[in-house]
């Protein structure tokens, strides 16, 4: 077969005459790149023409919309560690990619867009399907570039490979003309080790983390937060280690979960707007903070003013602009994460908090009677998120990879999900994007085929990116689609009861019928309205070998508790 | 405590960065007050200098985004005690100012300032200093406008 004849990587330094768009293809297998996802489109035919001959080495995704190939790159990111990789036509299809590049800036994913551009001469000439796509992504990318000489095109790739990969990671867009990629060169791919502006990470200052222990050791009340920059580095187990040795209990923030298992016995569950009683309440009684990789977001601070201030602060963090940006730190370590609290491991002794972590344990009985025995064992007849969500959950035994959308049943799965591997959750952090899991479930299927992938969504979220359900058809991904079904957009439903006298201004919504949309798209479906049901419909959900699609119908007018209402204290947090 | 700082900024030449820098300060409300780019002393690093009007603490903030840009090499920040502050001011002046002979020169001798070109119509001077001086000299060759 003519494709299998195809030179594939570039290990040798030799070099190869070819067209621009032929060394994108080469470039991209040169950094190990095995899956794409996008769409087609005239200023990126060139490329779609080269991987014609490469189908076999580059498995290409093709979405129904861009936005969904940025989502399933950051899907594929996030449970593989790897750099998602897009490609989209000029004009339209980069700026359908933006809502992905702004999701992927502010969770740290990090993902390659190429982006097909109109011939370097019609630059500025509003010719068709021409944007500006350099200036409209500049916001929403950690580094982009536009290219329009066939011979730059390998050095701007493994530019952008490192960029996205390195220190704190993110989305880079590289922009390539259409006779760049036409162009001829003399190919030859060097990957990028060292840009001299450039300083992913700082080594660790070891007088600092010396401060850093001997806070931690004189600590009565310590407490840590784990964020996804644990993930990131890879320093799960060395967390694990210094909580473990000195007796630390902690907490993780959405992006931060599954970091640890849930069932760890110093896991005292998430922080933020819609976490855990204890580790919010916690937060203002602790007397050494220890921030692991995060970046103090206000859903999880709540009012600054009031956060923490009995506390000294250390923060971890790989991201100089993070330190004091949000919460001063008293002992500031810009660091990898793995490094620094390596450092910490040899410097902190054992230790014990034994009145401290009870005192967690108090508290958290407080939200179990108050919350949690109502989330899970409902005494009323409607189904509630909660116990829909750990039913699938103990069914996976928290082996699962957890794909959530944006609202309440977000909340609630991150609150009643378990984990026990890391890189098990997969969701839109930082901006709350709806319509983010379904194409970010199909690629996190992807990049973890062997582990089960199920996405909960809500009624709304689904309708934003639904025809993904044909890419996870054509691609066969055994995706398990969960939709929570409470006819409203339930998130801002419950702001509304909450704080605007139950105005429920254009938030209750007249549904399709959702399993005949999914069997539509030759999805087998099931859709479950009473409680004794649920069962059955959870385990022809689990069991399907291919996709599936489960519709279960959840009280209309639930709410999700504690809450920490925007703009109050951690301490002010509510259960009611 | 809102006051004026200068920030500098020392740069790889890539394409774009200038739109990257000041995205950092619209995002943030921060009016630029004014901004120079040019090579700096090191070929192929570029130097921007900006002066704002903030607080300290919002500075510190902004110096790091900036360096967080992968093009950018250092950024630092000076309050105004800390620089030394020159302007250069250039004035048009009608040609016949010179006809007035000795006052005019002397003028210009005094004020440390330089004649540039004289054309025909009017004659251009130039003055390096602060701006209480170049302002003063402005008001001083008010006299020879209508000359
Ligand atoms: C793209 C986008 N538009 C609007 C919002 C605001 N928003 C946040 S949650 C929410 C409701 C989500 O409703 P649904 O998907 O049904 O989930 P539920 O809250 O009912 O579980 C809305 C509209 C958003 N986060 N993203």
């Amino acid at each position: 077969m003519e494709t299998l004849t195809k030179t594939v990587g570039a290990e040798s330094k030799m070099t190869q005459t070819m067209t621009g768009a032929e060394a994108v293809i080469q470039s991209l297998l040169a950094e190990d790149v095995d899956t794409v996802f996008g769409y087609p489109g005239g200023a990126i035919m060139p490329i779609y023409d080269a991987l014609f001959d490469y189908q076999h080495f580059i498995n290409h995704v093709l979405v129904r919309h861009e936005q969904g190939a940025t989502h399933a790159a950051q899907g594929f990111a996030r449970v593989s560690g790897k750099v998602g990789v897009c490609f989209a036509t000029s004009g339209p299809g980069a700026t359908n990619l933006i809502t992905g590049l702004a999701d992927a800036m502010i969770d740290s994913n990090p993902l390659v867009c190429i982006t097909g551009q109109v011939a370097s001469h019609l630059l500025g000439t509003d010719a068709f399907q021409e944007t500006d796509v350099l200036g409209v992504s500049m916001a929403v990318t950690k580094w982009n570039c536009q290219v329009t000489k066939a011979e730059d095109i390998p050095g701007a790739i493994a530019k952008a490979f490192y960029i996205a990969r390195s220190g704190r990671p993110g989305p880079v867009l590289i922009d390539i003309t259409k006779d760049a990629q036409f162009g001829q060169l003399e190919f030859s791919y060097e990957p990028c080790e060292m840009i001299r502006s450039y300083v992913p990470r700082q080594k660790l200052d070891m007088e600092r983390a010396k401060e850093a222990a001997e806070l931690i050791n004189s600590a009565k009340k310590p407490f840590l937060l784990v964020g996804q920059g644990v993930i990131l580095a890879q320093a799960e187990q060395e967390v694990l280690n210094l909580v473990e040795k000195a007796d630390i209990p902690f907490a993780w923030t959405l992006m931060g979960l599954s970091a640890m298992p849930t069932d760890h016995e110093l896991n005292m569950g998430m922080l933020g707007m819609h976490g855990n009683y204890a580790p919010n309440l916690k937060t203002n009684e602790c007397d050494v903070l220890i921030a692991v990789g995060m970046r103090f977001d206000d859903r999880v601070t709540g009012d600054v003013s009031k956060y923490a201030k009995q506390a000294k602060v250390i923060h971890i963090e790989i991201d100089p602009a993070e330190i004091d940006k949000i919460i001063p730190a008293d002992v500031p370590l810009v660091a990898d994460a793995k490094e620094a609290v390596c450092a910490l491991n040899e410097l902190v002794l054992p230790n014990k908090h034994t009145d401290w972590i009870n005192s967690f344990r108090e508290t958290a009985a407080i939200e179990v009677e108050k919350v949690i025995t109502q989330d899970l064992f409902p005494q009323k007849e409607g189904m509630t998120m909660g116990e829909v969500v750990r039913n699938v959950s103990q069914k996976l035994n928290g082996d699962g990879v957890l794909v959530t959308d944006v609202g309440q049943h977000q909340m609630a799965a991150s609150r009643y999900f378990q984990f026990n591997k890391t890189r098990s959750n997969v969701t839109s952090g930082g901006l709350g994007t709806m319509g983010f899991a379904l194409p970010a479930a199909l690629g996190a299927k992807l990049g973890c085929p062997e582990r089960e992938v199920v996405a909960v969504i809500g009624d709304g979220g689904f309708q934003m990116t639904l025809q993904e359900l044909a890419t996870i058809f054509q691609t066969n991904a055994a995706v398990k689609i969960l939709i929570l079904n409470n006819n409203f957009l339930g998130m801002v439903r419950q702001w509304q009861q909450l704080f605007f006298e139950k105005r429920y201004s254009f938030t209750e919504m007249v549904n399709p019928d959702f399993v005949k949309i999914s069997e539509a798209y030759r999805i087998p479906a099931l859709k479950v309205e009473r409680r004794e049901n649920l069962d059955e419909g959870i385990n022809a959900m689990l069991e399907s070998e291919g996709p599936f699609l489960l519709e279960v119908i959840v009280e209309k007018e639930d709410n999700v508790f504690p809450m920490v209402p925007t703009g109050a204290s951690v301490s002010d947090i509510r259960l009611e | 405590m809102i006051r004026k700082y200068t920030i500098s900024i020392f740069t790889e030449n890539f394409f774009g960065l200038l739109n990257r820098i000041t995205i950092i300060f619209t995002r943030r409300r921060i009016n630029i007050e004014s901004l120079t780019v040019s090579e700096s002393e090191v070929k192929g690093v570029h130097r921007y200098t900006l002066v704002i009007k903030s607080e300290e603490e919002k500075v510190k903030k902004l110096v790091k985004q900036i360096e967080k840009l992968v093009d950018v090499l250092k950024a630092f920040y000076y309050i105004n005690e800390e620089t030394v502050f020159q302007e250069i001011a250039l004035y048009k002046v009608s040609t016949h100012a010179l006809k007035e002979g000795r006052n005019f020169e002397r003028l210009i001798r005094d004020h440390h300032a330089r004649m540039l070109t004289v054309e025909s119509e009017f004659v251009v001077i130039e003055k390096t200093g602060h701006k209480e001086e170049t302002q003063e000299l402005l008001r001083a060759t008010t006299a020879f406008w209508g000359a």
